[in-house]
């Protein structure tokens, strides 16, 4: 192959990146999958077992039962955050007063940082003091309805995931406005033609909107699947060791106990690896699936 | 030259600045005198860092060949393991007593039989418990910094309150539970106070077992989860919250502020005893100086008087990771520490006991805890207990953590025993495996020693 100058710049701009993509991701890639095959204290060399690993995975309870809670976290969390945050974009799309203040108030919640803000909601949800469980007392008081219950939300082991799946609302920030931006992308044309049609607002947001929108959509939902998936922050800090009851013990909090509690190195890159195919194969097939739904813009 | 070159002048600028400045700033500059640097990573913060840094500051001060580095580190467990294992470990490192065997376990420090037998430091000249803590499969890894030791710190008014005779609290596991009665109180569906509560602080579920006259383990290689006293313990420790509802004792848990504030259950009236550590007279000192306590020796069952007086040792240790650069110096200094000026001068800024066999009589008269004394007795006790010495402790520890939440979950109080022994059965085959493999690579690394071919 021969490189003219045009290609040769653009390799040297690209160096840094690929530089950095090399060592902090391609050889830990590699290296993990290597590992993965070994048994490693980090402190010891490793030392070649085979695929023993994954056969203590696959009979390990822990394993299957982090893997549950991860896809039940990701199963409730993805559609959610994803409804909310199309949702939002809808609305902040429209034209009122003060269009720019709402933009910006509803992305706030994505600027603060994990740690603070799982311990927010920690206090939010907290079964006695908690605002959330006041809240319901008020309504309760006032014979609103019916009776709603106060769960213990952080002590049941029943109720405890869904904190993190009604968490998971609070930062669809940076989804609202990338679709936010793809709502813009709409041509007005479309709707000046469905309004002689005399077409409703609820039909033309399913028949004009969202199906202009579905590119954006499919990045954001396979972005959602990659994100819920790798739940780690919130989970660590707000219910350490999983509790109750590992209820809220996730994946990524049993590799990084197998890597830095366990120094069982070995065991944690197999679980990655893991991890990474399961996102693969589920990334892919969102992919395949959703490709026949996706209307590309024309040419 | 325009302004757009100029500007991607500037990033290749920083990057070559970062590159040779930063080596500089990274780098140490050698001290001019001479002096072979130890670095010492330890993992205090306030008052207790001060309390080493004024020892580090004599011993810098005591001889002009050494000159101690000590800088405050957080996390330091997994931070010394990581640059240990990345070439680059400090000469001296301050880890917790647990930490030791998973430390020798990794090849992560070096032993120091050698030194110490060099420097005529003996097994006799600490309470042997805390020596204890420091060996591993029959070799020395670590020496004592501060000690600690837990006993039951009790709310003097609150006992007089629910007329319990605040000169005489529990001495038994019953007495404890009859007093939790008394002092119970119950709003509606929202608990006031509790006499005890099991679950808090909750640093150690695994202590009940020691309470209780029960075994971990063996001691070498088999685990006993489920022996008639562990399987009394646990359940005693799950009868609170079956006494008054499993939701309701974990609602009221929930309004606890964190530990190290006022809203402390303790110090906040909340609960009117707590299993504690040494260290409890400087919290409620710092957030409820009014508050009237006393302690003593945790309760024992009362069919066994002969388990009186247990308690849970703890320590804080002293290690050379494997790669030091200066391992002679280090432990120099970590023999300095040993002495017995230097150690009562530590544990006193410390507000801790003394490791050491001999105390001075200074040090208990002018110690700032009331309570010194108990603590420092508690220590050598025979009924005194600590975690057990293995490198799957970290994990171990937080399946019976995940077991007694099972335990304190289940609500039918009927089928008590069962649940508790299917709990603990439960850790017993998720950990006895991992123990199995330890040992195999024990053998294999040659670590391993037979049971009684070493005196611990």
């Amino acid at each position: 192959m021969k490189f003219t100058n045009q290609s040769k710049a653009g390799l040297l701009f690209a160096l840094p990146w690929l530089i950095g993509f090399s060592v902090f991701l391609l050889y830990p890639l590699l290296r993990a999958f290597y590992n993965s095959f070994t048994e490693y204290t980090v402190l010891t060399p490793a030392v070649w077992i085979g695929t023993e690993n994954y056969h203590a995975l696959m009979k390990d309870k822990v394993f299957w039962q982090s893997l549950g809670n991860t896809f039940y976290y990701a199963i409730f969390a993805v559609p959610l955050s994803t409804i909310v945050a199309i949702g939002l974009a809808l609305l902040l799309n429209t034209k009122v007063k003060g269009q720019a203040f709402y933009r910006t108030f509803f992305f706030l919640p994505a600027l603060v940082p994990a740690v603070p803000m799982a311990i927010l909601w920690l206090w939010l949800f907290n079964g006695e003091k908690g605002i959330v469980n006041y809240g319901i007392q008020v309504l309760n008081d006032h014979n609103w309805l019916f009776q709603v219950p106060k769960p213990n939300w952080l002590g049941d082991k029943t109720v405890a995931k869904n904190v993190l799946v009604i968490m998971s609302t609070w930062t669809v920030g940076h989804a609202m406005v990338i679709y936010l931006a793809g709502l813009q992308q709409v041509p007005l044309a479309l709707y000046e033609a469905a309004d002689l049609d005399g077409a409703s607002p609820i039909r033309k947001t399913f028949k004009i909107t969202l199906p202009m929108l579905s590119p954006v959509i499919m990045f954001n939902v396979i972005m959602s699947i990659i994100t819920s998936f790798q739940i780690f922050t919130q989970p660590y800090i707000m219910f350490p060791g999983g509790a109750p009851e590992r209820s809220t013990y996730f994946y990524s909090m049993y590799i990084y106990d197998a890597a830095f509690r366990d120094n069982n190195m070995g065991y944690a890159s197999a679980m990655g690896w893991i991890m990474f195919l399961i996102i693969f194969i589920l990334t892919f097939f969102a992919r395949k699936y959703m490709d026949k739904k996706v209307h590309y813009e024309a040419n | 030259m325009n302004w757009a070159r100029f500007a991607s002048v500037i990033p290749i600028a920083a990057i070559i600045w970062a590159v040779f400045a930063g080596e500089a700033v990274v780098k140490k500059t050698p001290r001019t005198d001479g002096r072979i640097v130890v670095t010492y990573w330890e993992k205090w913060g306030d008052f207790e860092a001060d309390a080493m840094r004024a020892v580090v500051d004599d011993f810098n001060k005591s001889q002009d060949r050494i000159f101690v580095d000590f800088q405050s580190v957080t996390n330091i467990g997994q931070k010394a393991m990581l640059a240990t294992s990345g070439g680059i470990p400090p000469d001296v490192a301050g880890l917790f007593g647990p930490n030791v065997a998973q430390y020798a376990y990794n090849n992560a420090v070096i032993p120091l039989d050698e030194f110490a037998q060099e420097a005529g430091i003996k097994r006799e000249d600490y309470i042997t418990q805390y020596y204890d803590i420091c060996t591993y499969r029959g070799k020395l890894w670590a020496l004592p910094s501060c000690p600690a030791s837990t006993a039951l710190h009790y709310n003097r008014k609150m006992l007089a309150d629910a007329g319990w005779d605040p000169d005489n609290p529990p001495k038994t596991i019953e007495e404890l539970t009859r007093l939790d009665e008394m002092v119970f109180k119950k709003d509606g569906d929202t608990i006031k106070k509790m006499g005890f509560l099991p679950t808090d602080p909750g640093w150690w579920p695994w202590a009940w077992s020691g309470v209780f006259g029960g075994k971990l383990w063996d001691g070498e290689s088999k685990i006993t989860m489920t022996t008639p006293e562990n399987i009394e313990a646990f359940t005693w420790m799950g009868s609170f919250a079956k006494r008054y509802g499993s939701a309701t004792v974990q609602s009221f848990q929930q309004g606890f502020g964190t530990f190290k504030s006022p809203q402390n259950a303790f110090m906040d009236n909340k609960t009117a005893t707590v299993l504690q550590g040494v260290w409890m007279a400087n919290f409620i000192e710092k957030f409820n100086p009014d508050l009237d306590w006393g302690a003593v020796a945790f309760p024992y069952p009362e069919d066994h008087p002969e388990l009186a007086n247990s308690t849970i040792i703890d320590l804080d240790i002293l290690v050379i990771p494997r790669g030091a650069k200066h391992p002679k110096e280090a432990f120099e200094f970590i023999k300095y520490v040993q002495t017995q000026a230097a150690m009562e001068k530590l544990c006193t800024g410390q507000k801790k006991q003394s490791p050491l066999a001999h105390v001075s009589e200074s040090f208990i008269k002018n110690h700032p805890n009331p309570f010194v004394e108990l603590f420092q007795d508690l220590a050598s006790s025979p009924t005194a207990y600590s975690t057990p010495k293995t490198p799957i402790w970290p994990q171990w520890a937080d399946e019976i953590k995940s077991a007694t939440e099972v335990i304190n979950g289940k609500k039918e109080a009927e089928e008590n025993q069962g649940s508790v022994r299917a709990a603990l059965q439960a850790v017993q085959d998720r950990m006895q495996p991992k123990l199995d493999n330890v040992i195999r690579r024990e053998r294999a690394l040659g670590i391993y020693r037979e049971k009684g071919s070493v005196a611990n």
